[in-house]
């Protein structure tokens, strides 16, 4: 299985994402330049944290125009899995594949801090894994993570089942102390209608192994793999 | 032809920002200051011959990247433009 690493100028978790994926779960990666211009070759498409183009205009902003992210959007068109870590999300909205934008931290506060998130929803690529209500223990590391869309568009994800992961306290309840940035309803990452492309603040592939913390990140990236071995495995039918 | 675009958050929108700067005026004693709405601003110099294109390009300009319309809006002066 072949996972694509897109690298934008200024992305800095580009090498964690390589590394979890081909020396933890031992799997190919190619890192892709965001200057190329196809992902034919792919399996799974990780776009990862960072300050792209020094998060010039407003984060993601300017990544969007790069000349991968049409092979992005076709593959993602295509049903692959598409995830965005941190700032790889940022440009996921900015790029208009997820909803929502992101403000500064209401307390206006660069974190970084192991947090809890609860995944909500288990039928996307990156979530099947996991089981309803399942708490991960993952980093944060962001200023500008505060999740915001109008209360009608949060009403239409929270009814369509599109929020994912929730910030929440240990014990998987999403109270006022538990959310990090100020994010709406503890928003910590969403899916498109389809459900392939996932966008999440929190940085499972930092969180990849034991001796890092927690290695509570590693069952979205196996669960991204089941998902293709099962589609694989249909296809073969 | 200049044009003058100015970004800020929608009304509806939390502006940290703004609220550290307003808290700031207070202790500074400026009670009357009852709110700050922090934005963004940018000078364009397009080489079109007319207001209306400079008008147009601007707009079009600000709207695809300059502002992000889930949580900003944009207001745009051009040099010549009727008020």
């Amino acid at each position: 299985m072949t996972f694509a690493v897109v690298v934008f100028p200024g992305s800095n978790c580009d090498h964690e994402a390589q590394y979890m994926a081909e020396t933890v779960l031992g799997q190919q990666v190619r890192m892709v330049w965001h200057k190329e211009t196809s992902l034919s070759d792919v399996d799974v498409v990780i776009l990862p944290g960072g300050f792209s183009h020094g998060d010039y205009l407003r984060t993601g902003a300017i990544a969007r125009f790069s000349p991968i992210m049409g092979a992005v959007k076709a593959f993602a068109e295509r049903g692959g899995p598409v995830i965005g870590i941190c700032n790889g999300f940022q440009i996921l909205q900015e790029s208009g594949l997820l909803p929502g934008a992101m403000l500064r931290n209401r307390d206006l506060r660069f974190h970084c801090e192991y947090i809890s998130v609860r995944v909500d929803q288990t039928d996307t690529p990156f979530t099947r894994l996991c089981t309803p209500g399942q708490v991960l223990r993952v980093p944060i590391s962001h200023g500008e993570g505060n999740f915001f869309a109008e209360t009608a568009v949060v009403d239409q994800l929270e009814k369509d089942r599109r929020v994912i992961f929730r910030y929440t306290n240990v014990h998987g309840e999403a109270v006022d102390a538990s959310n990090p940035n100020g994010s709406v309803a503890n928003i910590a990452g969403v899916c498109n209608e389809q459900r392939n492309v996932v966008g999440l603040m929190p940085h499972p592939e930092r969180a990849c192994e034991r001796r890092l913390g927690s290695d509570d990140g590693l069952i979205l990236f196996r669960s991204a793999m089941d998902a293709l071995a099962t589609r694989g495995a249909l296809q073969a039918v | 032809m200049k044009a003058r675009v100015f970004v800020t958050l929608k009304p509806s929108v939390f502006d940290p920002q703004g609220r550290a700067i307003v808290e700031a005026l207070h202790s500074l004693g400026y009670d009357q200051a009852a709110d700050v709405r922090q934005g963004k601003y940018f000078l364009l110099d397009l080489n079109v011959p007319t207001v209306a294109e400079a008008e147009k390009m601007a707009a079009e300009i600000a709207d695809k990247v300059l502002a992000n319309p889930v949580i900003e809006r944009f207001t745009i002066e051009v040099d010549g433009a009727a008020k």
